[in-house]
C-alpha cells in the first residue's frame, strides 16, 4: 500500500532523516516510535509532502506521490496533528466538514456523513454548532480525528494523536480506536513516543534512533528478538506490561488447559495476554470463556499467567 | 462662559451649510484615503508574509513616509500632483499604509502554525489558505491597524486645507488668521468628534465576534465607500480661471468679501494656505490668487498685482506698535525704533522678501545686509539696562523686521532683546502684545483697522480712502483702548493685492480688478 524507499531529509547538517525505507501492507497500522527529534514527524510529513525530501521515493498503491500535485494526494490522505490544528474559526460541523468542501460535494451529502461520523465517534449533536475552544482536550482530538476520517481515505497518518491527553482518556480513546470501523479498514501510520501506546494500536513497529530505522517488526518481535542493546533498553522500563500487550491468546492456545467449555462462545482469542487479564479484574470472575477457531474454553487466571510465562521461555530459547 | 457657547452655537447654525460641507469632505478625504491605503496596504502586508526578505524594507520606508511632517509632505505633492484632492489623498494615505500594512503583517505571522500546517494537510491551495484560514484569523489585527489609520486620517485631513483640498482645516486655520474662535471652534469640535466617532465604531467592529467575521468584512467595504464619496457630494468648483485665496482672505471686508459686495467679482474661490499658493499659481494650478503687494514671491514666480480701482483694499502701511508702559520703562526704545521710518519702500521690502522667500537666505543676513548698506549698523553694545521683547508674525517680512529692530535696539541703546517670532497670525500676535508677553511687533494700518479695531462699515469706508486718516484713526483709537503707541510708518504699504501670471494677464489683456470681473462676466 505504501512503500518508502532510501528517504532522506537533510536541514543543513542536520540529517533529520537518512535514508530509511519500510513498507506498510494494505489495512496495516504501522507505529513510529522514538526518542524525540529521532525524525518521526519529519518521516511522515513527508509523505503528504508537507515536507519535501532531499531525497527518496514514497509510493502509494504503486504511484509515485512526486508525480501528484500536492493539494490532490493530501485530499486523499487522511491527517492529525500532534496539537489537532482545528481552525478556531469554524464550528465543529464547519471543522469536519473541510475536506468534502474541497471535494465540491453537496449540502446534503456533507450533513449526513458529518452527522454519522459524530455518532461514530461519540460526539454529542449539540456540539455540532460550537466551537474548538468550547470543547476539552479529548473532545477536540475527536474532532480531529472526524475531520481526518470525513472523506474515507484509504490512508491515515496520525502525529502523536492522542499526545496531549491524560491516562485514563487515552486509554478509554485507545480502546474506541480500536474498536472503530472506520478506521479498521484504514492503512494507518502513527507517530509516538509512547512505548505502551504503540504496543497497544500497532501491528507493526518502526521504531527509529538519529533518523534511522534501528529495527522494524511486530511487537512481539520487538520484545523477544531485539536486533540490539538500543531496543532493548528502549523497551527495558515497562517490559513486564509490553510483553503482557505483545501476545496474543492464540499464541498460547496450545499451552492453556483443554478443558472444554460448549455452548455460548467467549472472548476472542485474539485479544492480547493484557487485555484477558484485564477481563478478569472487569468482569470479577475467576473463569473466562475464550474462543479460538471455533473452540470455546474456561481459563482461569493462573492457568493464563502460566501458559504465558511457558510460552515466553520457549521464545527465549529459540 | 454661557454666552460664550450660545456664539458658538449661532455661529454654526449660521454658517451650516458650510460646516455640513466641510464635514462631508472631511470625511471623504479621510475614507477616499483609507480605502486606498487599505488596496495598496492589505496586498503588501501579506506579500512580506511570503517574502520576509523585502519585509524590512517595506515596514522601514512605511515608517519613514509617517516620520515627516504633514505639512512638508503636503508642500512636496505640489510640484508632483498639483493642489486640491489628488495630492491631499496621497500624502493621506502615506499617512495611513504604515499601520495597515504592519497590523496585516503581524496578523498574519500570528496565526496558529498548527492551523496553517491542517489547511495545507487537508489539501487547501495556498489561495485557500489566504481567504479561509489566514485571513479571518487575522483579521481583528487587521482591523486594529485600520482603525489606527483612520484616526491619523481625521486629524490629518484638516491639514488638507492647506492645499485647497477642502475639509474642516477651512474652519480651524480660517479661524486662527481671522482671529475667530468661534470659527476655530466650529472646525476643531466637528473634527475631534469624527475621530471619536469612528474610533468608536471601529472598536466595535474589531472586537465584534470574530467568527463572524465574514458579514463584517463583507460591510466594512461597502461602508468605507460610501463614506469615502461623501468628498464628491458638495460639487466641485467652477469657472473660466481658478482662483485661489487664503483661509484669512477668505473672511474678510477688505478680501474676498470685498471683491463680492464693490466688484460683484464672484471667482468661486478654493482655500488654499499662503504657503503654497504662489507656487500653485505659477504651477498654473491657479489663475488668481490673494497675496500681499510686497511678498517676494511675486518676482520669483513672474506674478503681478492687479489694480484695485474701486479701492477696496485699504492701506496697509507698516509700523512698529509697541506699549505705552514699555516706552516708558525703557525711554531710549523709540528713537531706536524710528531709526528704520521712513527708510523702506515697497519695492525694498518686495526685494527683501525675495531674498529670505526665494532665495532662502536668513533674515538675519537680509536685515543686516541691509542696515549695513544704509550705514545703520553699529556694534553690539551688550547692555543689560533693560530687556525689550519682541514678536513677529509668522512670514518672513516680520521676520526680517524684527531682526532690523534687534540690531537696532543692541547698537543703540543699553537693552538686551528677547525674540517671539513666528507668532502665527494677527490675533496670536496682538494677543500677546496686548496681554503684555511682547513689548512690540510690527503692525499693519490696515490690519489694525479691520481685524482688530473692527468700527461700523460707514466709518471704514471714509477711512480707508485716505492712507493719513487710516494711520491717525488707528494711532489714537490703540493708545485709548489699548495703552498701545503706533509709531512713525517704516515707508512701504504692503496692502492686500489680487495677482496673476503676468503673461496670462497680458494675454487676455486684465490690467484692474474691473478688467478681470468683465472678463469672468464675457466668458462664464
Ligand atoms: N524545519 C526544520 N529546520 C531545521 N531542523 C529541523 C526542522 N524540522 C525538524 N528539524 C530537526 O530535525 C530533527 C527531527 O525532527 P522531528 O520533528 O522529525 O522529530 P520528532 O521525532 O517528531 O520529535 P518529537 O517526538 O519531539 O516530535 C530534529 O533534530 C529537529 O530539530
Ligand atoms: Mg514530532
Amino acid at each position: 500500500m505504501i512503500r518508502v524507499e532510501q528517504l532522506s531529509k537533510h536541514f543543513g547538517s542536520i540529517k533529520a532523516v537518512d535514508g530509511i525505507s519500510f513498507e506498510v501492507g494494505d489495512r496495516e497500522k504501522l507505529i513510529l516510535l522514538g526518542t524525540s527529534g529521532c525524525g518521526k514527524t519529519t518521516t511522515l510529513k513527508m509523505i503528504n509532502r508537507l515536507i519535501e525530501p532531499t531525497s527518496g521515493n514514497v509510493f502509494i498503491d504503486g504511484k509515485n506521490i512526486f508525480d501528484q500535485s500536492p493539494e490532490i494526494l493530501r485530499r486523499g490522505i487522511g491527517y492529525v496533528l500532534q496539537n489537532n490544528g482545528l481552525f478556531p474559526h469554524y464550528t465543529v460541523g464547519e471543522n469536519i466538514a473541510i475536506v468534502p468542501q474541497l471535494l465540491k460535494w453537496d449540502g446534503k451529502r456533507i450533513e449526513k456523513r458529518v452527522a454519522e461520523l459524530m455518532e461514530k465517534l461519540h460526539l454529542s449533536k449539540d456540539q455540532l454548532k460550537a466551537y474548538p475552544n468550547e470543547l476539552s482536550g479529548g473532545e477536540q482530538q475527536r474532532v480531529g480525528l472526524a475531520r481526518a476520517l470525513v472523506a474515507d481515505p484509504p490512508v491515515l497518518l496520525m502525529d502523536e494523536p492522542f499526545g496531549a491527553l491524560d491516562n485514563v482518556t487515552r486509554s478509554k480513546i485507545h480502546a474506541e480506536f480500536k474498536a472503530l470501523d472506520e478506521l479498521k479498514r484504514k492503512t494507518i501510520i502513527m507517530v509516538t513516543h509512547d512505548v505502551q501506546e504503540a504496543f497497544e494500536l500497532g501491528d507493526r513497529i518502526c521504531l527509529m534512533d538519529k533518523g534511522k530505522i534501528v529495527q522494524i517488526g511486530t511487537p512481539a518481535d520487538l520484545l523477544f528478538k531485539p536486533v540490539n542493546h538500543f531496543v532493548q533498553s528502549f523497551l527495558k522500563e515497562q517490559r513486564l506490561q509490553l510483553e503482557f500487550k505483545a501476545v496474543r491468546i492464540k499464541d498460547i492456545w496450545g499451552l492453556l488447559p483443554h478443558a472444554k467449555k460448549t455452548g455460548d462462545t467467549g472472548l476472542n482469542a485474539d485479544i492480547t495476554v493484557w487485555s484477558g487479564l484485564e477481563n478478569f479484574k472487569s468482569q470479577q470472575a475467576d473463569h473466562l470463556n475464550i474462543t479460538h477457531e471455533n473452540e470455546t474454553r474456561s481459563v482461569g487466571f493462573e492457568q493464563l499467567i502460566t501458559a504465558f510465562y511457558k510460552y515466553q521461555n520457549g521464545r527465549a530459547h529459540e | 462662559m454661557n454666552e460664550h457657547q450660545q456664539t458658538l452655537w449661532e455661529f454654526m447654525r449660521q454658517q451650516s451649510d458650510k460646516l455640513l460641507m466641510q464635514t462631508l469632505q472631511h470625511i471623504g478625504l479621510t475614507f477616499i484615503s483609507l480605502i486606498i491605503a487599505v488596496v495598496i496596504g492589505l496586498p503588501l502586508g501579506i506579500w512580506i508574509t511570503r517574502k520576509k526578505y523585502f519585509s524590512g524594507i517595506v515596514l522601514g520606508t512605511a515608517g519613514v513616509l509617517q516620520t515627516i511632517p504633514s505639512i512638508a509632505l503636503l508642500g512636496f505633492m505640489i510640484p508632483l500632483l498639483g493642489i486640491g484632492i489628488k495630492p491631499a489623498i496621497v500624502a493621506l494615505l502615506l499617512y495611513a499604509l504604515l499601520p495597515i500594512i504592519r497590523n496585516t503583517y503581524t496578523g498574519i505571522t500570528g496565526v496558529d502554525v498548527a492551523v496553517k500546517e491542517a489547511a495545507l494537510a487537508m489539501g487547501m491551495n495556498k489561495w485557500q489558505i489566504l481567504f479561509k484560514v489566514e485571513l479571518p484569523l487575522a483579521m481583528p489585527v487587521i482591523l486594529a491597524g485600520i482603525r489606527t489609520a483612520t484616526v491619523i486620517n481625521v486629524g490629518v485631513a484638516t491639514l488638507a486645507s492647506y492645499i485647497a483640498a477642502g475639509g474642516l482645516g477651512e474652519f480651524i486655520f480660517g479661524g486662527i488668521s481671522l482671529n475667530n474662535t468661534n470659527m476655530i471652534l466650529a472646525g476643531a469640535i466637528p473634527a475631534a468628534l469624527l475621530a471619536i466617532l469612528f474610533d468608536f465604531l471601529l472598536s466595535r467592529l474589531q472586537y465584534f465576534n470574530f467568527r463572524k467575521i465574514k458579514t463584517a468584512t463583507a460591510t466594512l467595504p461597502l461602508l468605507l465607500i460610501i463614506l469615502a464619496s461623501f468628498y464628491f457630494i458638495p460639487s466641485a468648483y467652477g469657472g473660466k480661471l481658478k482662483a485661489g485665496f487664503t483661509p484669512e482672505f477668505m473672511g474678510r471686508q477688505d478680501g474676498n468679501l470685498g471683491l463680492e459686495s464693490k466688484y460683484g467679482l464672484k471667482v468661486h474661490p478654493i482655500v488654499i494656505s499662503d504657503a503654497v499658493m504662489y507656487e500653485a499659481a505659477y504651477e498654473r494650478q491657479l489663475d488668481v490668487i490673494s497675496g500681499y503687494s510686497t511678498d517676494g514671491r511675486l518676482k520669483a514666480y513672474d506674478l503681478i498685482v492687479l489694480d484695485d480701482d474701486k479701492k477696496i483694499f485699504p492701506p496697509y502701511y507698516a509700523a512698529p506698535i509697541v506699549r505705552q508702559d514699555a516706552l516708558k520703562r525703557l525711554p531710549e526704545l523709540e528713537n531706536a525704533l524710528n531709526l528704520l521710518s521712513g527708510k523702506i519702500t515697497d519695492s525694498i521690502m518686495s526685494d527683501l522678501n525675495y531674498r529670505t522667500d526665494y532665495l532662502h537666505q536668513s533674515p538675519e543676513r537680509v536685515a543686516e545686509d541691509f542696515l549695513k548698506s544704509h550705514r545703520l549698523l553699529k556694534p553690539l553694545r551688550n547692555g543689560s539696562n533693560g530687556t525689550v521683547r519682541i514678536g513677529s508674525k509668522i512670514f518672513g517680512e516680520q521676520y526680517i523686521l524684527a531682526s532690523m529692530y534687534t540690531m537696532l535696539i543692541k547698537g543703540y541703546t543699553d537693552y538686551d532683546v528677547t525674540t517671539k517670532t513666528g507668532l502665527g497670525g494677527t490675533k496670536i500676535c496682538f494677543d500677546a502684545l496686548n496681554n503684555n508677553q511682547i513689548d512690540l511687533y510690527p503692525e499693519y494700518t490696515g490690519t489694525g483697522l479691520l481685524a482688530i479695531l473692527q468700527p461700523p462699515s460707514k466709518a471704514i469706508d471714509s477711512l480707508i480712502a485716505d492712507n493719513n486718516k487710516t494711520y491717525n484713526y488707528v494711532a489714537s483709537e490703540f493708545g485709548k483702548k489699548y495703552g498701545i503707541k503706533w509709531l512713525k510708518p517704516i515707508g512701504f504699504n504692503n496692502a492686500y493685492a489680487l495677482m496673476m501670471r503676468e503673461k496670462q494677464a497680458k494675454q487676455l489683456n486684465i490690467k484692474t480688478i474691473s478688467d478681470l470681473k468683465r472678463y469672468l462676466e464675457s466668458n462664464p
